[in-house]
């Protein structure tokens, strides 16, 4: 029997978080009680995924100080701290994932959202959108340019506050590395508070999703830059079996 | 390179990335129009199947409902499915007729909603799967998105002999992942509401 995909090294459940964490309100109701369904072999369906080849990128997708000017002629610039944020997306067993589609969102400097729902006092940007997505290239590196989100309250307990973050959704080479997470700054004293990041129990999980400064790839006069490297479950070589 | 990664301490492998809630505001990333942005000229949307696309043209819609009852409209559902050949087309590409991966959203009137083709079987070690769309469920308040297939419910034959759907300890909950044909606007429109919780809560897979 042969197989045109790779299998994955299984997710490990009691690193990731549980369905039902108390601490975050809103994964009381919408948390499954029932055990998932494990399938003791993986078929085609969760083996395969979509490859974004054929997605048209925009020139200005992965820059989010130019993808959403107001006023392009007069090169409205948003407000905020200049970033860089990149990294590099691997597998478990380090081995870059090329080609793959990497996309983000996030709040303004203000801690805003551009969105319809989102009625937090803090303005509008009006030369910030806060979305942008690339594609890996041959090394699985990935690059945005943004500026730093702000922080933000939001009701769960008496007085919680989001640490700033930035959305960071990965496909990989299958549903199976399917994979949305938030992507925290080094330092951030928000970060031990906030009952989202609390729903991991291991403090290395927590790790896994705070950025580095790196100052070596900074822009002196320019920006800072942030390393973020994300690690997608990994293909076990084994296309052919049995 | 200076990095956030540490090795694993027992088998040497590097740790998956721990997962988030896509909270809220997920439309501004993966749903623009539904946040109020223009789109872009390409995005990866809820047409999966185009005119021309070989196959049984259908829709699939569905509500995502909470544990107490409620619609959770902040809900984004992306479907993985093969073509109504039983393939699964790798390359994405809005010029193509089909594309075998799209995205919808519940903000609007609670449904998720899908154009696309009725998939064909695909082959499970020598024995056919029924007709299958994988599905996976992201909002606030799940922290690690939720994974759930839906079947037809026209396909009676095929479902009774699908060896993933026999794998559902529990025939009862099998039921839950029985998309329902309804009334629809000249297509055959199947609904797949999804349970998060409670009395009928959906089977979720972990693969």
């Amino acid at each position: 029997m042969s197989h045109k995909y790779p299998s994955f090294l299984s997710r490990d459940r009691t690193w990731q978080p549980e369905p039902y964490t108390p601490g975050y309100k809103t994964s009381v109701a919408r948390s499954p009680r029932q055990a998932l369904v494990s399938l003791q072999r993986a078929s085609d369906s969760e083996r395969s995924g979509p490859v974004f080849d054929g997605l048209e990128i925009g020139q200005y997708d992965n820059d989010l100080l130019m993808n959403f000017r107001a006023e392009w002629e007069q090169a409205g610039l948003p407000i905020g701290e200049r970033i860089i944020m990149h990294g590099q997306v691997i597998d478990q067993f380090g081995k870059p994932v090329p080609n793959t589609l990497v996309e983000m969102w996030q709040a303004n400097a203000g801690g805003k959202y551009r969105h319809k729902k989102d009625g937090y006092l803090a303005p509008l940007d009006p030369n910030f959108g806060g979305v942008g997505r690339c594609i890996t290239d041959a090394e699985g590196r990935y690059r945005f340019r943004t500026v730093r989100p702000g922080p933000y309250p939001w009701p769960n307990g008496v007085n919680t506050w989001r640490p700033a973050h930035i959305h960071v959704s990965v496909m990989g080479p299958s549903i199976s590395t399917r994979l949305i997470t938030q992507m925290y700054f080094e330092g951030d004293p928000l970060i031990p508070l906030c009952p989202i990041v609390q729903v991991l129990k291991d403090p290395e999980a927590v790790e896994t999703m705070i950025a580095r400064l790196d100052m070596t790839r900074s822009k002196p006069m320019d920006y800072l830059a942030y390393r973020f490297d994300i690690v997608v479950r990994g293909a076990l070589q084994t296309y052919f079996e049995e | 390179m200076y990095s956030q990664y540490k090795l694993q301490d027992d088998s040497g492998l590097l740790r998956e990335t721990a997962s988030q809630t896509s909270g809220p505001f997920v439309h501004i990333g993966l749903a623009l129009e539904i946040a109020g942005f223009e789109s872009r000229p390409d995005e990866i949307w809820q047409d999966l199947a185009k005119e021309g696309a070989e196959g049984e043209h259908i829709e699939l819609v569905g509500h995502v409902y909470d544990g107490n009852g409620e619609a959770v409209h902040d809900a984004l559902i992306e479907i993985w499915q093969a073509d109504s050949h039983g393939n699964y087309i790798s390359n994405f590409d809005n010029k193509e007729p089909f594309s075998g991966f799209g995205r919808s959203a519940c903000a609007l009137d609670g449904d998720f909603h899908f154009h696309t083709v009725k998939p064909g079987q695909v082959d499970f070690y020598g024995k056919p799967m029924a007709p299958h769309v994988n599905i996976a469920i992201f909002a606030r308040g799940i922290n690690l998105h939720l994974q759930t297939r839906a079947y037809f419910d026209d396909e009676q034959e095929a479902n009774e002999q699908c060896p993933i759907l026999n794998s559902v300890p529990s025939a009862e909950r099998r039921k839950t992942l029985i998309a329902k044909k309804e009334q629809g606007d000249g297509k055959p429109r199947y609904r797949f509401d999804i349970y998060l919780q409670g009395d009928e809560e959906t089977v979720f897979f972990d693969f």
